[in-house]
């Protein structure tokens, strides 16, 4: 996945479709973005900054996970078996993107579950590791279809295709045809925490490249 | 720098993580010290596997569905958490065997795998790179010193020979050299802040002072057991402030910033 820094407008579409597509509980937000004022005064600029889940190609979740819960696809999709889950937490404190969530009791938006969150509950969340998917579910029908994760919207995580900017971008870095290949190549980009040797599977473009300025 | 950038306290472990590290670390450290016992003494053993057990029941309490605590073996073969648990099953195998048995070599089998579960114990948090406090390599000493100069402060209430008390000396020399190392590799700010006074008391009232009574307990043996004492406590203080107040994340950074309009 990519975000591009200077198209994120901060309006938390994709937040929203977030929790819309996976009927997240109250304070639990698998997409994220930050509001940040960087700098001082009077040189202070505001940024705004999706985050989540990085989906690691090296994951420390994956590592530490006692459980073997927390796996990766073939695909670079980080995914966690909530059959297997223990909700230890181990994850979330080795994760250092505050990416991973557990909810012991079920919450909802007003106290009383409203119809459409009572109908869209799952009691397997409870007690377990949640985090984003890159909406795999959605990936893997649209896949089903012949469609083009990135490209079709029925295959696309729905963050993405809330985005107003065009901020999100989604598909296959591996093909050097891809949209987010292309734009890699186009752009100046860094991950997060890129120090730390995870490999986050998440990029943010910051500036066109020197070549095509 | 608005919130993001900023570190904040994790939440996912509390206190009852934190009990674990501190009772299963004197109880590992204790097992580990009963192997200087010169009698078939059992005292220490059930001491520590009482400790170890406790522990590990405090952590049980924190984990969200724990009648699947079982599926905590499922991953020898990357995660710290699982071989902590399979040395505890070692640990409780060979510790209950030498009280039923009491064959010496069923002792010092506990006492290796009282030391791999500590080691176990420092990789835990070694390997959580979520915590900058934690993923400084020099935690995997620090957890093991600490334990074994709570294990044989432990130890000083039951036997205060001159063996005893020259490996407690020698072990609490050690927790304040990996201290040490640990405080000057440990860069983060609120960390350093959070883990000031209990790492001053660690070194104090939890080296110095041991050291001084120690030396009083060949003169006077009362002085021994308060020798271990504070060993004790600065160590369970350490350790609860450890896992609890000074596990801060990193935040989030940016190395760049987007460049927007022209330039």
């Amino acid at each position: 996945m990519i975000a591009d820094l200077r198209r994120c407008v901060g309006c938390q579409t994709c937040t929203a479709a977030c929790k819309h597509a996976n009927a997240t509980p109250p304070d639990v937000q698998w997409r994220r973005v930050l509001d940040m004022e960087v700098g001082e005064y009077p040189a202070v600029k505001r940024v705004f900054v999706p985050v989540g889940c990085m989906h690691c190609a090296d994951p420390p979740c994956m590592h530490v996970c006692p459980t073997t819960a927390t796996r990766k696809r073939a695909d670079g999709i980080v995914t966690i078996d909530y059959d297997l889950c223990i909700g230890c937490s181990y994850c979330a404190v080795a994760c250092p993107y505050q990416a991973r969530y557990k909810t012991d009791v079920a919450t909802f938006a007003y106290g009383e579950a409203m119809p459409s969150e009572a109908v869209r509950h799952d009691e397997k969340r409870l007690g377990v590791a949640t985090k984003c998917t890159f909406c795999s579910d959605r990936v893997d029908a649209g896949l089903e279809q012949g469609l083009k994760p990135g490209v079709d919207h029925e295959a696309t995580p729905a963050c993405v295709n809330s985005c107003i900017a065009q901020a999100l971008h989604f598909g296959d870095i591996e093909d050097p045809q891809s949209n987010v290949s292309q734009l890699l190549a186009e752009n100046q980009f860094f991950r997060m925490h890129e120090e730390l040797g995870t490999q986050p599977g998440f990029y943010y473009l910051w500036d066109k490249n020197e070549a095509g300025t | 720098m608005s919130y993001g950038p900023r570190p904040w306290q994790q939440t996912n472990w509390d206190w009852r993580a934190a009990a674990n590290f501190m009772l299963g670390g004197t109880g590992a450290g204790l097992l580990f010290s009963s192997i200087f016992i010169q009698n078939s003494f059992p005292y220490p053993v059930i001491l520590g596997l009482l400790l170890v057990a406790a522990g590990l029941g405090a952590v049980w309490l924190e984990i969200g569905r724990k009648l699947r605590a079982i599926h905590v073996f499922f991953n020898p073969f990357t995660s710290w958490m699982t071989r902590e648990s399979l040395a505890a099953v070692l640990l409780f195998g060979s510790g209950i065997s030498f009280l039923v048995f009491d064959q010496a070599a069923l002792k010092y089998f506990t006492a290796v795998a009282a030391l791999a579960f500590v080691y176990c114990q420092g990789r835990i948090l070694r390997a959580a790179k979520g915590i900058p406090a934690w993923r400084a390599p020099q935690v995997v000493m620090l957890v093991m010193t600490t334990a074994l100069a709570e294990g044989f402060g432990l130890l000083l209430f039951m036997q205060s020979d001159l063996l005893s008390l020259g490996i407690f000396a020698a072990a609490v020399l050690a927790r304040a050299v990996a201290w040490s190392g640990y405080w000057s590799a440990l860069e983060q700010p609120a960390s350093r802040s959070a883990l000031a006074a209990p790492g001053r008391s660690l070194m104090q009232a939890g080296t110095v002072a041991p050291l001084v009574l120690a030396l009083g307990a060949l003169y006077l043996p009362q002085a021994a057991p308060l020798a271990g004492l504070a060993v004790l406590l600065t160590g369970w203080w350490f350790k609860f402030v450890l896992v609890t107040r000074a596990a801060l994340n990193q935040g989030f950074a940016l190395p760049q910033l987007p460049v927007r309009g022209t330039r």
